[in-house]
C-alpha cells in the first residue's frame, strides 16, 4: 500500500505547481483589472486587417 | 449628453468623430462630416497614422476636442517638482506616468491609446485601465516632452485630468496583490488537506496502517502552517489590537478558536491519537478571506474621500511681466496675478483686476445663479468663470482660502470606517464572553473526574464556538447589499453604510441641485407665441453661448441650428447675433436698455429672467425657475412619514411658501445656510440623538455630508466631481431613496437572522463539547457546514429582498447593464 506515499506525493507536486503558477500570476498584476483585458480582445488585429483591406483592392 | 440612439444610427448630420450634431458643412475630410475643426484634426491625424480602425470599433467613437490643444497650458508638466509627483517611475532613458483620462468610455478608446506609440516615436507602451480611466504611458523624455505627450492626449481628446489631489494619492498598494495571495494559499491548504483527510471521514485509514495517520498528520500541520501565519496574519493582528484596547471585537474570539484548532491538531498529531483539524482550520480561513474580500469591494472609479485638492486644478495661468505661464498651484503665491477662462475655478481667494467676471458659486454656497462681479471685488476660491476671460490678483494662499477651511473643521478629521460600534461587535462582545465562561465552567466540572477529557471539553467548546460564521454574517448580508444597490447607479462607499443607513431616522436635504434641477423643465416664455422660425433664431443664438442661462434656453427650444454672424457676449449679461438677416438679442432688462432696447412694465418676468428682442423690438422673455426633480414630491411624501424631514439651503427665502408645502408642517425649513450653518445643523440633531443622513450635491454640503451619519452625494454623471460621502447617487435614482432605506432595513433584519443561525450551530455543538463528546467527525462538518449555510442564507435572502423592494417600478430600465463600467473592484485597505 505504500503506493499510496507516491501518489500523494504526486499530488501534492502538481498542487504546488498550481499554487505557483497562481502567485506568479497575482505577483505580475493579472488580478489588478479583470475588466479591460475582456475589451482588448475584442479589436482585431491590426496587421492582419491592413492586409485584408490591401487584398480586396487587389 | 447625446441620446444613445444619435450615436448608434450615426444619422447624416452627426460628426464622424464624435456624433455631435454639425450645425454646418464646413468641415468635410473624406466625405466624412465634423462638427468642428479639432474632430476633423484627430480624423485627419488618426487617418494619417494608420489608426482608423478607430472608427470601426465604435460608431463615432471620439470624444470632442473642448480645448483647442494649446501646448502652453501644459508647460508646468516640464517643472522637475510636478514631474516627481506624478511619475511612477523615471530615468535617463524613460519615463512611465499614471494619467487619469476621464474621457476613455469604449472599446475604441481602450485600442486608440494603447495603439498611442503610432502617434510619436517617443512613446512606448501604453496600458489602459478601463475601470480606473487611468492610462500607464513609457516614454522617452529626450524625444517627447512630458508638456508634448499630455498636449497630444488632449489634441486627441483625451485630456488628462490632473487635479491637486491626483499628486498627493497614494500609490496603488500591494495590499490587493496580497488579499488575492492569501486567499490562494488558504484555498490551497484547505483542498489538498481535506484530500488527505477523506480516508479518516470514510473509515478507510485502518488500510494502511498507524505510519498513515501520523504521516498525513505532519503534512496536513505543515500545509496549515503558511495558512495560520500568513493567510490568518490580519485575524492574529485584529485580535491583539482588540485585546490591547480591551474591546472583545469579534477577532478575538476567532483568533482563540483558530488558536485552540491549531494546538489541539498538534497535540494530536504528536501523541498519535489522530490527524488533526487542519482541513477545517484552513476552510474556516479561506471562508473568512472570502468574507472580507467581499466586504473591501470598491468601486475604484468613485472617489469618496475627496477634499478640495480633488476639485482644484493643478496648474493655473500666470501673468508675469514676461508674459503668461502656466504654474503649479502649490507654487501660487499670494499677489499672484492670474487669468482664468470659461469653466475654470478659482484655487484662491482673489480680487478682480480685469475682465467681465460672473461667477458661478453653485459649488460653494449652492446658490444657483452665476454673480455678475465689479472690478476690485473679493472673489471666492471654488467659484468657477463663466463667460469671457478674467484676470485676477490673489489676496490669500490657496490653503487658506474660504473653500479649504471648510476641510480643517475637526468633522473631515475623524474615521468612521473601524466602526467598534457595529451590530457585530455588540453581538460578539456578549458572545465572547459566554463562550469563555462556558468553556471554564465546563474545564472546572470535568478536571476532578477526568484530567484529559477536561482539557478536551475546554478547548473543543473554544473550537466548536469559533464565530467564523457569526463573523460573515455581515459582510456577506451588507456586500451583496452593495453590489444590488451598484446595479440602480446607487454605489456605497463599503458596506458597513448598509448598517448605518438602516439605523437613520433624519432626512436632510439640500435644495439646489439636489432636489431641484437647472434643466430644460422650468423654462417658459412668457409673451405672444414663438413663431417656429423665431424659435429656430433664438436657439441658434443661444447656442453659441455658455452662461447656464443660455445652455438651458437652447436645451429647451431644441437644437435647430442657423449660422451666426457678427456674434457679441457681455458676460454674465446678455448675448446679440444677426440670423437670416435677423438681429436677435437675449439678456437682462438692464442691458437690453442700454441698446435703446426698453421692454413695456408687462414683460413679466418673475425668478430670473431673460428678455428677447428681434430686430430692436422687444419679443418677450424667458422666465426659468428651478425645477423640481421628477418624482420628488412623491418621495417626500413616502419619507414624511416614517423620518424627520429638514431642508437646508444656501438660496435665499423665495421659495419657501413651495417647499413648505411640499415637506409638511413639521419639517424643519432652513434658508441662506452657509456650507458651516448646515455642518452645525447637523451635529446638533445628532447631539439630540438623532441618526442624520445628509443628502446633498455640492461643495458647499461637504462639511454636512462628512458629519452626517451617511451622507450621501447626488451627482448629474457619476464619476465626475462629487464631494466626499458615504454614498454617490445617481441624479436619477433619487426617487429611489426610500426604497433604499427600506433595503437597508431589511438587510439589518437579515444579519440578526444570521446571528441567531450561526449561535443556533454554536448551541449545539458547544453542548456536545461541554459533555466531552465531540468526535472529530461531528466537529468536521459542523465547522464548514455553519459556514456555508450562513454564506448562503446571508446573500442569497438579501439578494431576494432587494430583487422585491426594487422590482416593482421602473423595470424596463433596470437591468440595463449600467454598471458594467463600474464594477467593483476588491482593494484592500487595511483596517487594522
Amino acid at each position: 500500500m505504500s503506493v499510496v506515499i507516491i501518489l500523494i506525493l504526486a499530488s501534492l507536486a502538481v498542487a504546488l505547481l498550481f499554487l505557483a503558477g497562481f502567485v506568479w500570476a497575482v505577483r505580475s498584476g493579472q488580478y489588478e483589472d479583470t475588466l479591460t483585458p475582456s475589451m482588448r480582445v475584442l479589436a482585431d488585429d491590426p496587421d492582419k486587417k491592413v492586409s485584408e483591406t490591401k487584398s480586396k483592392n487587389k | 449628453m447625446q441620446p444613445s440612439s444619435a450615436k448608434i444610427d450615426r444619422p447624416s448630420g452627426g460628426c464622424f468623430h464624435c456624433g455631435e450634431p454639425c450645425p454646418d458643412d464646413r468641415f468635410v475630410t473624406a466625405e466624412k462630416v465634423f462638427c468642428c475643426f479639432g474632430c476633423q484634426t484627430v480624423f485627419s491625424l488618426l487617418k494619417e497614422n494608420g489608426l482608423e480602425q478607430f472608427y470601426e470599433l465604435n460608431a463615432s467613437p471620439g470624444a470632442r476636442v473642448r480645448n483647442d490643444g494649446a501646448a502652453a497650458r501644459w508647460k508646468f508638466l516640464d517643472d522637475p517638482a510636478v514631474q516627481g509627483k506624478l511619475f511612477d517611475f523615471a530615468d535617463y532613458v524613460q519615463a512611465k506616468v499614471t494619467l487619469h483620462l476621464p474621457a476613455i468610455h469604449c472599446i475604441a478608446c481602450v485600442w486608440l491609446l494603447e495603439n498611442l506609440f503610432k502617434l510619436h516615436a517617443g512613446i512606448g507602451r501604453s496600458l489602459v485601465n478601463f475601470s480606473r480611466r487611468e492610462a500607464a504611458i513609457t516614454f522617452a523624455p529626450d524625444k517627447i516632452k512630458f508638456s508634448e505627450l499630455a498636449a497630444l492626449l488632449a489634441s486627441i481628446g483625451y485630456e488628462p485630468l490632473l487635479t491637486l489631489g491626483e499628486t498627493e494619492k497614494a500609490k496603488p498598494s500591494p495590499l490587493n496583490k496580497r488579499t488575492w495571495l492569501q486567499i490562494g494559499l488558504a484555498a490551497f491548504g484547505f483542498g489538498n488537506i481535506m484530500l488527505m483527510s477523506l480516508p479518516f471521514y470514510l473509515g478507510l485509514d485502518s488500510f494502511n496502517g498507524p505510519w498513515f495517520r501520523v504521516m498525513s498528520g505532519w503534512l496536513g500541520l505543515a500545509l496549515a502552517l503558511p495558512v495560520v501565519t500568513y493567510c490568518a496574519a490580519d485575524f492574529w493582528r485584529a485580535a491583539w489590537l482588540g485585546v490591547r484596547q480591551r474591546v472583545l471585537t469579534m477577532e478575538v474570539p476567532i483568533a482563540i478558536g483558530l488558536a485552540a484548532i491549531y494546538g489541539v491538531s498538534i497535540v494530536e498529531v504528536l501523541s498519535h491519537r489522530g490527524p488533526g483539524y487542519c482541513d477545517s482550520l484552513c476552510g474556516l480561513i479561506f471562508f473568512l478571506l472570502c468574507g472580507r474580500l467581499f466586504q473591501r469591494r470598491t468601486y475604484s472609479r468613485l472617489t469618496f474621500d475627496r477634499d478640495y485638492k480633488g476639485f482644484f486644478p493643478l496648474s493655473v495661468v500666470r501673468k508675469t511681466p514676461a508674459g503668461e505661464e502656466s504654474v503649479a498651484i502649490s507654487r501660487l503665491q499670494t499677489g499672484d496675478r492670474i487669468i482664468l477662462r470659461h469653466g475654470e475655478l478659482l484655487p484662491a481667494d482673489a480680487k478682480l483686476v480685469s475682465g467681465g467676471a460672473c461667477i458661478d458659486y453653485s459649488f460653494v454656497t449652492g446658490e444657483a445663479e452665476p454673480v455678475a462681479c465689479g472690478i476690485n471685488q473679493h472673489l471666492y476660491a471654488g467659484g468657477r468663470q463663466v463667460g469671457g476671460m478674467i484676470e485676477v490678483e490673489t489676496v490669500k494662499p490657496v490653503a487658506q482660502s474660504y473653500l479649504a477651511t471648510l476641510w480643517n473643521n475637526e468633522a473631515f478629521r475623524k474615521n468612521r470606517d473601524n466602526d467598534l460600534d457595529s451590530l457585530t461587535n455588540r453581538y460578539s462582545k456578549r458572545f465572547t464572553r459566554l463562550v469563555i465562561s462556558v468553556a471554564v465552567i465546563a474545564a472546572g466540572f470535568w478536571i476532578f473526574r477526568d484530567a484529559a477529557v477536561a482539557l478536551k471539553a475546554f478547548t473543543s467548546v473554544l473550537i466548536v464556538a469559533c464565530p467564523c460564521a457569526l463573523a460573515l454574517a455581515a459582510p456577506l448580508t451588507h456586500g451583496t447589499a452593495q453590489r444590488i444597490l451598484a446595479r440602480f447607479k446607487i454605489f456605497l462607499k463599503n458596506a458597513m453604510v448598509v448598517e448605518r443607513m438602516a439605523e437613520v431616522n433624519t432626512i436632510v436635504l439640500d435644495k439646489t441641485g439636489t432636489l431641484t434641477t437647472a434643466d430644460a423643465r422650468g423654462v417658459e416664455f412668457q409673451g405672444a407665441a414663438l413663431l417656429p422660425d423665431e424659435e429656430r433664431w433664438i436657439a441658434s443664438l443661444a447656442r453659441c453661448s455658455t452662461h447656464p442661462n443660455s445652455v438651458r434656453i437652447s436645451k429647451a427650444l431644441g437644437a435647430a441650428a442657423f449660422p451666426v454672424k457678427e456674434f457679441g457676449e457681455t458676460p454674465g449679461l446678455g448675448i446679440e447675433g444677426e440670423i437670416g438677416g435677423h438681429k436677435v438679442l437675449l439678456g437682462s432688462r438692464a442691458w437690453l436698455g442700454n441698446r435703446g432696447i426698453i421692454p413695456g412694465a408687462h414683460f413679466p418676468v418673475s425668478g430670473s429672467g431673460v428678455l428677447v428682442a428681434i430686430d430692436g423690438q422687444p419679443r418677450g422673455a424667458f422666465a426659468l425657475e428651478n425645477s423640481l426633480r421628477p418624482e420628488v414630491e412623491q418621495l417626500l411624501a413616502q419619507l414624511g412619514g416614517r423620518f424627520e424631514l429638514a431642508l437646508l439651503s444656501g438660496d435665499n427665502e423665495r421659495e419657501a411658501a413651495r417647499f413648505k408645502k411640499i415637506f409638511g408642517e413639521q419639517a424643519t425649513l432652513r434658508f441662506n445656510q452657509s456650507p458651516a450653518d448646515k455642518l452645525d445643523f447637523i451635529r446638533e440633531l445628532q447631539r439630540r440623538g438623532r441618526k442624520v443622513m445628509m443628502v446633498g450635491d455640492g461643495l458647499n454640503d461637504a462639511g454636512a455630508l462628512k458629519q452626517a451619519d451617511v451622507g450621501v452625494a447626488v451627482v448629474e454623471q457619476i464619476g465626475v466631481f462629487s464631494p466626499a460621502s458615504d454614498v454617490i447617487l445617481d441624479a436619477a435614482e433619487l426617487p429611489r431613496l426610500a426604497r433604499v432605506l427600506e433595503f437597508a432595513r431589511r438587510a439589518a433584519v437579515i444579519v440578526r437572522a444570521g446571528f441567531v443561525i450561526s449561535t443556533g450551530y454554536n448551541v449545539v455543538g458547544v453542548s456536545v463539547a461541554a459533555a466531552g463528546l465531540l468526535s472529530p467527525m461531528v466537529c468536521a462538518i459542523l465547522m464548514p457546514l455553519s459556514s456555508v449555510t450562513v454564506v448562503l442564507f446571508a446573500s442569497g435572502a438579501t439578494a431576494w429582498v432587494g430583487a422585491r423592494i426594487f422590482r416593482q417600478r421602473k423595470s424596463d430600465n433596470s437591468f440595463k447593464k449600467s454598471t458594467d463600467e463600474l464594477r467593483p473592484v476588491a482593494t484592500s485597505m487595511e483596517a487594522a
